[in-house]
């Protein structure tokens, strides 16, 4: 028996049909986020879970309980918004402690709980200030802060790192993940950002335009994306994709065809440069980008194709210099006509 | 449960998602709004209908069981009584110079001062104090203080280069009156643009600069249509609460002398305060509403538009 | 070369006109604030005096005389309740119109504003009568109403622009942490919003307290206002110059000061939102 369950979930803004029939069901524990591109309806479908808004059709169940009806303040549920959204004029502690004062629990409890969270967080010695002498970044430990101690059945984050800078963004991830791995809590996290999707799920859930277009956990994604949609979005840099009417050269090199209409996709770590001149694709070389630790080079084909190849070893290569490229017919991606999957290599991919 | 009783039940006790009232719960907004929309609408309603009534009946304060139905005849006495041509042309002088003194010189002040020099935070405050003085301290003021033709300020100056006093109240009635009350309008003309030159996109100034746009070429296609819109909205305002000056009138001219400062609102106020005659001021209190309506029919539109961001 | 460089020669000449046409324009105010430190006879001095001892015998004798501190007293007492009646009406109208938003929210809003666009003089005559016949010519009460009534529509405007920047998230936030409708406006609404309604209630005190054109037709020796006591001195009895300068500047200093603190509130309220 799952512990959140979504079953059927529509919601329309208008004419805007924004989340288009979603079935989900997410287990006790569980990290899960929410991913995809801006308006796919991620950040409304949390908000329909925490209450924030009212769906039009479908249910909610969480820990066998209909919560469907139940108003935002009665389904123990935590939230941590995009912009903190803390209180003003109160300070960290009542920031923190204002769930529990409203559930009467005695002082002294509120204090040992909010004291707790506290250390956790590395926010002891800000207990007595307000949110406007606070920085970015500790904003947004107490708002963390505030959904830890009410110690709710599910947490809720709508995209909490967006508003960081980079530095900031990677070290707060750290610290998300390691917060998931001591308190264990069930958790649901929506970010448009695929490498927080990556590093910080058990599952990740990719949307589309309101629809589910995959559930699986990363590296399913990653290694076997169920639609052309999903391995353009996972994956950076994103995945080489040539249709089938411009893939004669790709057919030649590889033996592989796409079925008609559909195409092939080559993820760039799967191939490989060489000398140019032998048996395998010949290609220009446009742009290297030297990153350090690895290097991606951009070529184009005579016929006109556009790919990128990553390799973790200095490039000698320099531009519109010639080069081969080596393709790992096994893990060529074969995209029918609509974008789903019909076959990864030479074995079919059901 | 059934989902109807559950959510009758949270009616009151619930809060509702932001975006969307449910239908069960109309009746707590429309009991909040309901004192303030009453309140408003019989402020609206009461006096509205009684000026009708008025208008065309005649009512004489002194004499009120001398009543009946006359028609337009308030009407016409109204308007075709010679000061009240005369209060018109002056209303509309008494406006225009106001209006075209106070925008032209506050978009300069606020123009002038809209960058930072030594200082800027007190002219700040002194330019705009005159207009949170009271309107008969105003009158007074410059009544005693400033255009007495013996001891006031004014005719120290006349006097110190030499030349005759001004007697400004009997010579320039209206002219007079147009300054105090553009004096203390200036502020408000001011401030208005001032903020406005605030929200400006200094990105913009700068990408004109390097263009090498001179000042007044930044002026006419910067900040002018920039402007353009606080000015409509500054005149619009100023129509509105200038047709109703009566304060200075009454405390220094009372007027006159005859109707030479007399507006459209004095007028009124004559009829019914001096004259007593209820029904003349009311057809012609109409009159001015209707004026109003013109100015505020804009405002309505501009304030709308903007409600909406 | 722009005007607007950092150059110090257009600095110097722009402070140098800006202060100028500032002296300017505030003199007539410096003026009356000079006078009141003043005798009589140093007040009617040709040529005028500069520079000379203060005094504060203006202001006491001001003070003794019983009718102006009854007019002082009744322009605090229309100020203050008027405000306060009207922000009590005010105030669920406008939270109603900011949290609860309709399909006819905006249609009723811009309504409220219009009924502020109408000129007073269009009602002194129903309103005067009215006035009469119910015994309120003359009275507090009778200034206290007319006064909320002006101002309400400005008050409902302020507070609901007010309500509406409180941040919607915060109040999500609040429900996400279990408060009802009741503790979520008590604890975070209402302290939110306190700067606003204070703010708010600072300039339709202002507003009240310098309303002169109902001032002026319904009150008179009862419960007349301190604009209609200046207003009585206009024919000149004497050499009093002085004494009305005092008397002025009691009147007037608080409030000016209170406009310093509104002019934000200011250009809000009265330009209906219209500029920003």
């Amino acid at each position: 028996m799952s512990y959140l369950q979504l079953r059927g979930i529509e919601k329309q803004f208008g004419a805007l049909h924004v989340i288009q029939g979603i079935d989900l069901e997410i287990q006790r524990g569980e990290f899960v986020v929410f991913v995809g591109p801006s308006g796919c309806g991620k950040s409304t479908l949390l908000r329909l879970i925490a209450g924030l808004e009212q769906t039009d059709a479908g249910s909610v169940m969480l820990d066998g309980r209909d919560i469907t009806e139940a108003p935002s303040s009665q389904r123990d549920l935590a939230m941590v918004f995009q912009s903190y959204a803390l209180y003003p004029h109160m300070s960290v502690f009542e920031n923190m402690s204002f769930a529990l004062k409203l559930a009467k629990v005695p002082q002294d409890q509120i204090r040992a709980k909010v004291e707790r969270a506290a250390q956790i967080l590395n926010l002891t010695q800000f207990l007595q200030r307000t949110p406007k002498e606070l920085s970015g970044g500790q904003r947004q430990r107490v708002a963390i802060g505030r959904a830890i101690v009410r110690a709710p059945k599910v947490f809720l984050f709508d995209e909490p790192l967006s508003n960081l800078d980079a530095a900031l963004r990677g070290q707060t991830r750290i610290e998300i993940a390691k917060l998931h791995r001591d308190l264990g809590a069930t958790t649901v996290y929506v970010t448009h950002d695929q490498v927080e999707a990556m590093t910080l799920a058990d599952r990740v859930v990719v949307l589309r335009d309101g629809r589910i277009e995959q559930v699986g956990t990363p590296l399913e994604l990653y290694d076997r994306p169920a639609n052309q949609f999903v391995a353009q979005f996972i994956g950076t840099p994103q995945m080489n994709i040539i249709s089938a009417s411009q893939a004669a050269e790709l057919v030649q090199a590889t033996g592989l065809a796409a079925p008609a209409g559909g195409a092939m996709g080559l993820r760039p770590e799967h191939l490989q440069l060489c000398a140019p001149g032998g048996r395998q694709l010949q290609a220009r070389v446009e742009l290297i980008e030297a990153l350090g630790a690895e290097t991606l080079v951009y070529l184009s084909t005579p016929a006109g194709m556009q790919l990128v190849v990553r390799q973790n070893t200095r490039s000698a290569l320099r531009v519109h210099e010639s080069a081969g490229i080596a393709i790992d017919a096994d893990a060529a991606h074969l995209f029918d006509a609509q974008g789903r999957i019909s076959r990864v290599g030479r074995t079919p991919s059901h | 449960m059934c989902r109807v009783s559950a959510r009758c039940a949270d009616t009151f006790l619930y809060a509702l998602p932001v975006s969307e009232p449910l239908p069960m719960n109309r009746l707590l907004p429309r009991l909040l709004l309901t004192p303030a929309v009453a309140t408003l609408l019989l402020w609206m309603l009461v006096p509205l209908v009684m000026s009708v009534y008025f208008s065309v009946i005649r009512y004489n304060l002194m004499q009120p069981e001398q009543t009946g139905f006359i028609g337009f005849e308030n009407f016409e006495y109204f308007l075709t009584d010679p000061s009240f041509s005369v209060a018109v042309l002056n209303t509309i002088w008494l406006l225009g110079s106001v209006i075209v003194i106070t925008v032209v010189m506050g978009a300069a002040l606020a123009l002038l001062i809209d960058e930072a020099f030594p200082g800027r935070a007190v002219v700040r405050l002194l330019l705009i104090s005159p207009f949170f003085v009271m309107p008969t301290v105003n009158a007074l003021l410059w009544k005693h203080m400033m255009m007495h033709p013996i001891y006031g300020a004014l005719a120290q100056v006349w006097i110190f280069f030499g030349a005759t006093p001004l007697e400004w109240l009997s010579d320039f009635p209206l002219g007079s009156i147009v300054i105090m009350v553009a004096w203390q309008w200036l502020p408000f003309a001011t401030l208005i643009f001032m903020t406005a030159l605030q929200s400006m996109n200094r990105e913009q100034l700068e990408a004109a600069r390097m263009d090498g746009a001179t000042y007044l070429q930044q002026l006419r296609y910067l900040y002018i249509p920039h402007l353009g819109r606080s000015i409509a909205v500054v005149v619009m305002i100023e129509m509105i609460f200038l047709l109703s000056i009566f304060a200075e009138i009454f405390t220094t001219t009372g007027g006159g002398p005859g109707d030479a400062s007399t507006n459209v609102a004095f007028l009124i106020f004559k009829q019914a305060l001096l004259n007593f005659d209820a029904g003349v001021a009311s057809a012609g209190a109409l009159f001015a509403v209707l004026l109003a309506n013109i100015a505020a029919a804009f405002l309505i539109r501009l304030v709308g538009r903007n409600l909406d961001t | 070369m722009a005007a607007r460089s950092k150059y110090p020669p257009a600095l110097i000449l722009r402070t140098l006109i800006a202060w100028l046409l500032t002296l300017l324009l505030f003199f007539p105010l410096a003026w009356l604030i000079l006078t009141a430190f003043k005798t009589e006879l140093q007040a009617i001095a040709v040529p005028p005096l500069l520079w000379f001892t203060p005094t504060l015998d203006n202001f006491r004798e001001v003070e003794e005389r019983s009718d102006y501190l009854l007019y002082a007293r009744n322009s605090l007492i229309t100020s203050v309740v008027s405000t306060v009646i009207g922000l009590l009406i005010a105030a669920p109208a406008a939270y109603s119109m900011a949290f609860f938003k309709g399909r006819h929210t905006k249609n009723i809003l811009m309504w409220m504003l219009s009924t502020k666009m109408m000129p007073a003089v269009g009602a002194l005559v129903p309103i005067y009568v009215l006035a009469q016949q119910a015994g309120l010519l003359d009275t507090r009460t009778g200034l206290i109403i007319i006064f909320m009534l002006s101002n309400l529509p400005i008050m409902v405007w302020m507070l609901y622009s007010h309500f509406k920047d409180i941040p919607h998230e915060i109040l999500e936030a609040a429900r996400m942490d279990g408060a009802n409708l009741w503790q979520e406006f008590y604890r975070v609404t209402l302290p939110l919003a306190l700067g606003g309604l204070a703010s708010t209630g600072l300039l339709c005190l202002v507003l009240s307290w310098n309303e002169a054109f109902w001032s002026l037709n319904l009150s008179s020796a009862k419960a007349g206002t301190l604009a209609t006591l200046i207003a009585s001195y206009s024919s000149p009895e004497g050499l009093f110059w002085a004494k009305l300068s005092a008397a002025s500047l009691m009147a007037i200093a608080p409030i000016v000061v209170f406009g310093w603190f509104s002019q934000k509130q200011l250009v809000q309220g009265l330009t209906f939102g219209a500029v920003k």
